[in-house]
């Protein structure tokens, strides 16, 4: 008795431990019927919840276009909100199947497991200060107290800045975006520092947004992209070209409200995207009628760009560098073929 | 004759595989390999599967630049540093928090256990709506209270209140002045130390002395004179080579001087008035574990109240007290990794925080940061257990 106890141990211990083969994530999600989404807990335009607890944000209709892409469905998704800190090692450990978290594309961060796909908003990392402390540039900010988040590339670009200009400085840095911000409203900082976009958005969440201003300086460039694990090429394009898809989508006219009637578009560009010609589907692995969906479902990136971040939303950021390459800013699509 | 041999080696065989003693081992062997290769075949399942993903599995980044700054630092550390002198700060900063907060707590514990036996019935009271009040909120809010409630609302930097002695107090903590020590500094460093031993030896003498004759020396005057007044006396002599930098207000904050963090000060007092309220109990429960009898005993012999304490109760009930004091001091030095939520930067924080993030080496930086509070834990618990030894009734 106590012998087949342990035969069936040493068996189980063994069958444990053999490795298990990884099915690719664009398989695990389409039989999971969800898309894991990482995203950022408590940053307006970007990923917060709303007043009735649902995602909102540039991000969070990342997720939804790939969920449409891959799902057919862009509800059909589940959101992992991570700190800063967290992001990383949830995108490693499997626990998402995709990082969408206004996540700076760095060198370092490419060789740590992880790649970057299209950058879906340019930004640059600037400071918050009381107009009252009567700074007009961040180079008076010699021997101020800033807060920042730890575990970002802000946190590294701050240090850069103050030595490149040989000035001193006291960094109290907080896990959350939430304390963070708490600590300089609070008194404990002379600054907040974090990407301009995020500036804009936390000045609004302050008591009196018109007491603090954001100085002229952008001191870094933070290319944000959404993230996957590296190793799996398919999973990559798909992630890559649903970005694509959309930008594409701005550049020919197609929006959500008349991608139907695209559809009998003569144009060969328009036909391509939508999948009325060509296979551009299948060679991702996803159905023909993928950027269909994506596409009346969350709409183009000016659509996203504009109700997440744009005129269409509190924050009111101009699309500058994030404007179509027609139209002088640096967002470019592959040609769809 | 083949027959019988058979008959003869069975028993052997059997008595062998039914023995009890040889079977217990067998199966401690099993189970010890199954447990050995399934911790083999974890671990390099792990790196497998972490080479495969392209996750660093190598400690490379111990030398590597940090390119962060940390804004509380014990020892010398900029951008520059590696990650490896990332780490030492953040373990000098727990280590800071923990050895204070030991000290603090100790003192605090043991005044509000006393207080909770009181005879005074305000004091007692007191006491117990301390000890109810502390232990039964979570620390975590504790902490946040302390940081958010109490420190930040003190005004900003140019507004700081003035104590005396050149010391400020504002919401970027408090500002003191530090001490530059200039040429002959070391002589007054010395007679400070002269002046310690020497008292030690004084007291040592004056107990060998008291017990011969029954006489007793004017102690406190005495050290007082050596520990306080030597150095003093040189310091007069060589011109005072030790000043001290005033701190001055300049732009945002004030230069010059000393300034302790609003994030230390929370840490510190919050882990401290917590864990206090455990051993305030721990001590009250120490001290009612003494019979009524002994101190009855020493009344009778004729003891002072304040000799009965020291010398018969005390001694007792640190017996009962010290194990669950070890208990309670561990939880102080593993709690102080809640300095994360209010940003003091702990080694929780500035390792398993921000080098994990920037190096992405989740696995290795994690199994340092356990094994550090592993080894601080034991090496607490194994001093304590040490003073237990010591303190222990020894067997008759």
């Amino acid at each position: 008795m106590k012998t087949a106890l342990f035969a069936s141990l040493v068996a189980a211990a063994l069958s444990a431990t053999v490795s298990v083969a990884s099915a690719g994530t664009l398989d695990t999600v389409k039989q999971k019927g969800t898309l894991t989404c990482g995203v950022n807990p408590a940053l307006a335009g970007f990923g917060i919840p709303d007043d009735k607890g649902n995602f909102t944000g540039l991000d969070v209709d990342f997720c939804h276009a790939v969920a449409a892409a891959v799902l057919g469905d862009a509800t059909k998704v589940k959101y992992i909100a991570l700190n800063a800190t967290d992001r990383f090692t949830a995108l490693q450990s499997s626990e998402i199947d995709l990082l969408a978290r206004n996540s700076t594309w760095t060198s370092s961060r490419d060789s740590q497991g992880m790649l970057f796909g299209p950058v879906n908003f340019y930004d640059g990392q600037g400071f918050l200060v009381r107009k009252k402390l009567g700074v007009a540039s961040a180079k008076d900010l010699n021997g101020a107290a800033v807060c920042v988040q730890q575990g970002t590339t802000t946190e590294l670009n701050l240090a850069d800045y103050f030595r490149t200009n040989g000035m001193k400085y006291d960094s109290v840095a907080f896990k959350g975006e939430d304390e963070t911000l708490k600590a300089y409203e609070s008194g404990r900082c002379d600054a907040f520092t974090t990407d301009s976009s995020g500036l804009y958005a936390e000045r609004l969440r302050l008591v009196n947004p018109d007491d603090h201003i954001v100085l002229p300086e952008i001191i870094s460039k933070e290319p944000l992209s959404p993230a996957v694990r590296q190793g799996d090429d398919q999973w990559f394009n798909i992630v890559r070209w649903t970005q694509y898809a959309m930008v594409t989508a701005e550049e020919l006219g197609v929006t959500s409200k008349n991608v139907d009637e695209m559809m009998k578009s003569e144009n060969p560009d328009i036909r391509r995207l939508l999948g009325v010609e060509g296979e551009a589907g299948k060679g991702l692995g996803l159905n023909g009628n993928w950027a269909y969906i994506l596409l009346k479902q969350v709409g183009n990136y000016g659509e996203v760009f504009d109700r997440n971040v744009g005129d269409g939303s509190p924050l009111k950021i101009k699309r500058g560098l994030n404007a179509l390459w027609s139209k002088g800013g640096l967002q470019y699509a592959p040609p769809i073929r | 004759m083949a027959d019988t041999a058979v008959r003869t080696n069975r028993p052997a065989m059997g008595s062998w595989i039914y023995d009890p003693k040889v079977r217990a081992v067998v199966y401690q062997l099993v189970l010890v390999g199954i447990v050995a290769s399934l911790i083999y075949e974890a671990a390099t399942n792990a790196l497998s599967a972490m080479a495969r993903l392209r996750i660093p599995t190598t400690f490379d980044f111990w030398t590597q630049v940090s390119g962060f700054d940390i804004n509380q630092t014990l020892i010398p550390y900029t951008h520059a540093s590696t990650y490896g002198q990332a780490f030492w700060v953040g373990l000098c900063n727990t280590l800071l928090v923990g050895v204070l907060g030991i000290v603090l707590t100790t003192i605090v514990g043991f005044t509000v256990g006393i207080a909770r036996l009181s005879t005074n019935w305000i004091v007692a009271k007191l006491a117990l709506v301390y000890v109810e009040t502390l232990r039964n909120v979570p620390l975590l809010l504790q902490l946040l209270f302390w940081y958010n409630a109490v420190l930040k609302p003190l005004p900003a930097p140019r507004q700081s209140f003035q104590l005396p002695g050149g010391i400020f107090l504002n919401n970027r903590g408090l500002v003191l002045p530090s001490p530059q020590f200039g040429a002959g500094s070391e002589l007054i460093g010395f007679a400070l130390l002269f002046g310690v031993a020497a008292s030690i030896g004084l007291f040592v003498w004056a107990k060998r002395r008291q017990k011969r004759t029954g006489q007793q020396a004017p102690l406190v005057p005495l050290t007082l004179l050596l520990i306080v007044g030597l150095p003093l006396a040189i310091d007069l002599v060589l011109g005072h080579p030790v000043t001290f930098d005033i701190p001055q207000l300049k732009g945002f904050n004030f230069t010059g001087g000393k300034q302790v963090f609003p994030e230390f000060v929370a840490l510190l007092l919050g882990l401290s008035v917590y864990t206090a309220s455990f051993i305030a109990e721990i001590v009250r429960a120490g001290v009612q574990s003494v019979a009524r009898g002994q101190s009855e005993a020493a009344q009778a012999l004729g003891l002072a109240p304040g000799r009965i304490r020291s010398l018969v109760i005390v001694p007792q009930s640190l017996r009962v007290i010290i194990p669950p004091l070890t208990n309670q001091y561990l939880n102080l030095i593993k709690n102080s990794s809640l300095a994360v939520f209010i940003g003091y930067p702990d080694l929780v924080q500035v390792f398993a925080g921000t080098v994990l993030n920037q190096t992405g080496a989740a696995v290795q930086v994690m199994a340092i940061t356990m094994a550090v509070y592993l080894v601080i834990s034991l090496v607490t618990s194994s001093a304590m257990n040490l003073y237990n030894s010591r303190m222990a009734r020894a067997e008759r």
